[in-house]
C-alpha cells in the first residue's frame, strides 16, 4: 500500500484520509498510521502547492545556476551546500555528476537582485569557483505537472 | 428499381447504443459515464514510436499476418502473461481491432446451421458477427446472483448437437465481471466433452483487480481448441489505433488470415510499429494506469454502498453494473431520466442484451473528480425517485 500511497500523495497531497481509505482498499486509522510514518522517517517531507506565478500580479524571476566549487576536506561538497541553501531565496540544491558540481535554483523579485546574490554571495564564498546563470524565461512543465494544459474530454460520449 | 440491400443485413438489429448516444448528443453539458475507452492517452513512449516509424517513411504494408517483430512480441507477452507457448510464424495473426479478429474468427469456422453460444450481458458485436457468418446464436442470460460468471449448468442446457462455437468474453464489458481458474476448469470439462470451439475475448485481461487475468486457453487441453483475442485498445489506451490480434491452432489461424487477407490485407503500419514498443517497454505504464482504475472501481463501490445501490463487486474491465430494478423502470427509462433531470449519460444495461434490462453500464474511464460529481447526481436522483 505504501508505494500507491506515495503515488497518490505525490500527485495530490490534499487529499483527506477518508478518501484516501477508499481508493486503497484499506481502513482510515490504517492511513493515518502509514502517513505519519512515512512523516517521521522522512520520506514524506512537505506538501507543497504548485502556483503558476505567471498568471499573478506578483513578480517572480528564477534562475538556474550551475556553481563550480573545490570540495572540503572531510565534509566534501556538504558543507558548501549547506552555505548555499541556508538562503531562504535559494529553491533548490543538487549535487550534480558532470561539468559543474552545485546546480543551485533561485526565485527572486528581480533580475537586480539575482544578480546580486550570485556575484555578492555566492561567488564570494571561498569554495566557489565559477558561475553560470541561467534565467528562466517560460515553464512549461513543472513537477511532473504540465502548465497551461487543457485538458478537454474528445472522447464520443457514448461507445460500446 | 430492386431492393439491393441484403436480407441478412437489413433485418440485423441496430446497436442499442446508437440510439442512447443521438439522445446524448442532443445535450450539451451532460456529464458521461458512457465511455467504452480508457481516459488516458497513449502512453508518449508509444506515441513517438509511431511518429518515429512515420519519419522513417515506414508507410507500405506489413505482411498480411502482421510484422514478424510485433508477433514476436505477442508470443512473448503471452508467453510471460499466461505461460501460454504461441508459435509466432503461424499461430498468430495481427488484426485491425480485437472486433476484426472476431468477425474473421467467426467467419472462418462457421457452417450455415452451427450455433454460437453467447453468454450476454456482453460486447454488443458477438450476436450480429455470428448471424452474418451464418450461425444461430443462441443467448446464455448470465445472473447477477452469479456475480455474472458462466456456470457450467448453464453452459450444458445451452448446447446442443449443432453448437459449435462458445463466446467467453471475461473480463467482461459491460458488467466488469471475471472468470477465475476454478470456474474456467468446470466450464473447459464441458467444453471438451461436447467439442466445442472456444472464442475467447480477453481484451480486458490486463485490467483485472483480483489476482491475474487467467486465459481458458491456458487450462489443460483447451489451446487446441481456444481462439484467444487481444489487443492494445485497453491495456495500452489505443482505441484509435484499431490493433489487436488473434492466436490459436495453426490451421485456424491460416483459414482466418486469408480473409484478412482478402478483406484488409493487413492492420496499420504505423500501428504496428508503435504496438511493438508498446509490449517492450509498457509493462510498467500498465500497471500505473490498472492501479488508477482500481482505486476508482473502489471509489465507485464504496459510493453505492453509500447510496444503497445494488451492485455486485466487479474484479474486472473498467465498468460497474448496478440493478435498479428496485426503482421500477426499464434501463432506458432510468438512463433517459437520469440524463434529462440530471444530465449524467450512462449506458442501459439493455444495450448489451435483453437479459440486462434492470441494470446499468457505468464506465470509470473517468478521473476521480468526473466520477465525484456524477455520483453526486445520480445520487440526487435516486433519492427523488425513493421518496417519490
Amino acid at each position: 500500500m505504501r508505494d500507491e500511497l506515495l503515488s497518490i500523495l505525490e500527485k495530490n497531497s490534499r487529499i483527506d484520509f477518508k478518501e484516501l481509505a477508499v481508493l486503497l482498499g484499506v481502513s482510515e486509522e490504517q492511513v493515518l498510521q502509514e502517513i505519519t510514518k512515512l512523516e517521521k522517517e522522512n520520506i514524506v517531507c512537505a506538501y507543497h502547492t504548485l502556483i503558476n506565478w505567471e498568471k499573478t500580479d506578483i513578480e517572480k524571476v528564477s534562475a538556474l545556476i550551475e556553481v563550480k566549487v573545490t570540495p572540503q576536506r572531510g565534509q566534501g561538497f556538504d558543507r558548501i551546500a549547506e552555505r548555499i541553501y541556508k538562503y531562504p531565496e535559494v529553491r533548490s540544491v543538487y549535487l550534480i555528476s558532470g561539468g559543474y558540481d552545485l546546480l543551485v535554483s533561485l526565485e527572486e523579485k528581480s533580475l537586480k537582485e539575482i544578480a546580486a546574490f550570485v556575484s555578492d554571495k555566492l561567488s564570494t564564498m571561498e569554495s566557489v569557483l565559477s558561475t553560470a546563470t541561467h534565467f528562466i524565461l517560460k515553464k512549461y512543465k513543472d513537477h511532473g505537472t504540465i502548465i497551461n494544459e487543457a485538458t478537454k474530454d474528445e472522447r464520443e460520449v457514448i461507445t460500446p | 428499381m430492386r431492393n439491393f440491400l441484403s436480407d441478412k443485413v437489413v433485418n440485423l438489429k441496430p446497436s442499442g447504443i446508437r440510439k442512447f448516444f443521438d439522445i446524448v448528443t442532443e445535450m450539451e453539458d451532460a456529464i458521461s459515464l458512457g465511455v467504452g475507452e480508457p481516459d488516458f492517452d497513449t502512453p508518449w513512449f508509444i506515441r513517438d514510436e509511431g511518429i518515429y516509424s512515420l519519419e522513417k517513411g515506414r508507410t507500405f504494408y506489413t505482411s498480411n499476418s502482421g510484422l514478424k517483430d510485433l508477433r514476436k512480441e505477442i508470443s512473448n507477452y503471452i508467453q510471460r502473461t499466461q505461460q501460454i507457448n504461441y508459435n509466432p510464424d503461424n499461430e498468430i495473426v495481427v488484426t485491425v481491432g480485437g472486433s476484426e479478429a472476431i468477425d474473421i474468427c467467426l467467419r472462418a469456422v462457421i457452417n450455415p446451421g452451427d450455433e454460437v453460444v453467447i453468454p450476454q450481458p456482453s460486447y454488443v458485436s458477438y450476436e450480429p458477427c455470428s448471424v452474418l457468418a451464418g450461425a444461430k446464436p443462441v443467448i446464455i442470460k448470465l445472473k447477477n446472483e452469479n456475480e455474472f460468471r458462466l456456470k457450467p449448468d448453464e453452459l450444458l442446457n445451452a448446447v446442443t448437437d449443432k453448437s459449435k462455437v462458445l463466446i467467453l468474453p471475461y473480463p467482461n464489458n459491460p458488467t466488469g465481471a471475471i472468470m477465475e481458474k476454478e470456474d474456467l476448469e468446470k466450464i473447459a470439462k464441458i467444453i471438451k466433452e461436447k467439442d466445442l470451439l472456444v472464442l475467447s475475448d480477453e481484451i480486458y485481461s490486463a485490467l483485472t483487480y483480483k489476482g491475474r487475468h487467467v486465459s481458458i486457453a491456458s487450462v489443460d487441453g483447451m489451446k487446441e481448441r481456444t481462439i484467444l483475442i487481444n489487443g492494445f485498445s485497453k491495456a495500452y489506451a489505443m482505441t484509435g489505433w484499431r490493433l489487436g490480434y488473434a492466436c490459436g491452432p495453426k490451421n485456424l489461424i491460416k483459414q482466418m488470415t486469408k480473409i484478412h487477407q482478402f478483406a484488409i490485407m493487413c492492420a496499420p503500419t504505423t500501428s504496428q510499429y508503435a504496438a511493438v514498443e508498446a509490449l517492450k517497454k509498457g509493462d510498467e505504464e500498465v500497471e500505473k494506469m490498472r492501479q488508477s482504475y482500481n482505486q476508482r472501481r473502489r471509489f465507485l463501490m464504496d459510493a453505492f454502498k453509500k447510496m444503497n445501490l445494488d451492485c455486485f463487486e466487479p474484479y474486472g474491465a473498467f465498468y460497474v453494473f448496478p440493478c435498479i430494478k428496485e426503482f421500477n423502470m426499464t434501463s432506458e427509462e432510468f438512463a433517459t431520466r437520469l440524463l434529462r433531470e440530471e444530465k449524467v449519460a450512462v449506458v442501459p444495461g439493455t444495450a448489451f442484451g435483453d437479459c440486462a434490462e434492470g441494470y446499468l453500464r457505468i464506465s470509470y474511464a473517468y478521473s476521480i473528480d468526473n466520477l465525484k460529481e456524477a455520483l453526486f447526481r445520480l445520487e440526487k436522483f435516486i433519492n427523488r425517485l425513493r421518496v417519490s
